[in-house]
């Protein structure tokens, strides 16, 4: 469970917005977790299980809307491949997911994020929501759709420079 | 065949068998407005990964660690208390070697998150083009190079089957680590096309248990991991797409028999 800690802070970072309120929401999650125990079933995904808890912790809880600035990862942003050009950017669409990601509505953000930040296949995103698999398809174009506008608005309000296409 | 919006989401997801995932690159790629959509999708995955993977490398607060080794409410049935029990013990354990990971990153002393990636890249390029001598031991021996690995590495170690992407096993061998033996894997299919899984120890918890991480290591594509008992890299010339369906296979495999054999 420990280990999984890191991938619920990132998750749960993504989902909440500031810190502080993510951190909170780990440890709602870890208490249930361990509160729960006995009804996790060894050889099952623990890391899908732990998810639906923090799914529902979040659900029920009241959404507030701060959110904090957060350093970009130096690493990730090496691993773009970019020339210094694409670098400037790349930053002004970095500090702009954030926000974009912050608009979109809590059920699409959550399919968004479990699928291109956490990796999970459609199947286990529909288990970890406990939604048909053809509402996770529905809300996760849908939320594709919007952040690509919302993107693109960034991009034009905060940067001159031409569309450049990455990767 | 007919594809519609919705498989440009499959691709980039690594949803598709690999024979369906090139026809439906094929589509995408012969309409510029569809291209242009798969690029802005992946596009967004790199921008969230560059936001928020920072998370995964920082030390745990204290709070949170605290959390998970709550003990239960006393008027839980007994069996919920032992079961309680059990999880802080491993919380205490667990929290022993983040504590000293922690310690140790500052004097860049846990390096395997960093060092598995590349090694194996290199391994990967290093024996995907050998023809005769690609393997030590073939896979008509698995039994003995799985035992053979197990023993040398001094950890269970197993070839996942790849079969349902198109991959067989070649057979393996046995490499030099930073410190310790590496057991190597190759996989191929029938265009010919070569994956290598590259295996370490970890004994007694050494490094910090990773999540599953991509990168890409001169041109080579890499998933990695580390989790109690060794750290995994599973390396192809292949997109990260076409990749990471196979990467899930190998690391659902090694999770589930890993839980059950230790």
């Amino acid at each position: 469970m420990v280990a999984l800690i890191p991938r619920l802070r990132r998750y749960a970072r993504a989902l909440a917005g500031d810190r502080p309120r993510a951190d909170d929401l780990v440890q709602d999650t870890l208490e249930r977790a361990i509160a729960k125990w006995s009804l996790w079933r060894p050889g099952t995904d623990l890391r899908a299980w732990t998810f639906t808890i923090m799914h529902n912790i979040f659900v029920n809880q009241v959404r507030r809307s701060t959110r904090d600035a957060m350093a970009t990862d130096p690493a990730a942003l090496a691993e773009l491949e970019l020339d210094d050009g694409q670098v400037a950017d790349t930053l002004v669409r970095i500090n702009g997911i954030e926000r974009a990601l912050a608009q979109l509505p809590d059920e699409q953000r959550e399919v968004l994020l479990l699928i291109t930040l956490e990796g999970l296949s459609y199947d286990e995103t529909a288990h970890t929501l406990g939604i048909p698999a053809g509402t996770v398809m529905s809300r996760l174009s849908r939320a594709r759709a919007r952040l690509d506008e919302l993107l693109e608005g960034t991009r034009r309000g905060e940067s001159s420079r031409p569309l450049k296409v990455i990767k | 065949m007919s594809f519609d919006e919705f498989d440009i989401h499959r691709l980039i997801d690594g949803e598709l068998a690999p024979d369906v995932a090139a026809e439906v690159s094929a589509w995408v790629a012969a309409d510029a407005a569809r291209m242009a959509r798969a690029q802005a999708y992946r596009m967004q995955r790199e921008l969230l990964h560059a936001r928020f993977d920072a998370l995964l490398n920082e030390p745990v607060p204290p709070r949170l660690l605290a959390a998970a080794r709550t003990p239960p409410a006393a008027n839980q049935p007994r069996f919920l208390r032992v079961a309680g029990q059990a999880v802080f013990a491993l919380v205490c354990v667990a929290g022993g070697w983040l504590g000293h990971a922690w310690v140790a990153s500052g004097a860049g002393g846990n390096d395997l998150t960093t060092s598995l990636p590349r090694r194996a890249a290199v391994a990967h390029a290093v024996y995907v083009p050998e023809v005769r001598h690609a393997v030590e031991v073939a896979a008509d021996q698995e039994a003995h190079l799985v035992q053979w690995l197990s023993k040398r590495l001094a950890v269970p170690v197993r070839a996942p089957a790849l079969t349902r992407h198109g991959f067989s096993l070649v057979g393996g061998r046995l490499l030099p680590g930073d410190n310790s033996p590496v057991a190597h894997f190759m996989y191929q299919n029938e265009a010919g096309k070569r994956l290598t899984l590259y295996v370490v120890a970890n004994p007694a918890n050494r490094h910090a248990e990773s999540a599953f991480r991509f990168e890409r290591v001169d041109g080579v594509s890499v998933f990695h991991w580390i989790d109690e008992s060794c750290g995994y890299a599973l390396s192809g010339n292949l997109s990260r797409e076409e990749l990471l369906p196979i990467a899930r296979t190998v690391y659902s495999d090694l999770e589930t028999h890993g839980k059950r054999g230790g």
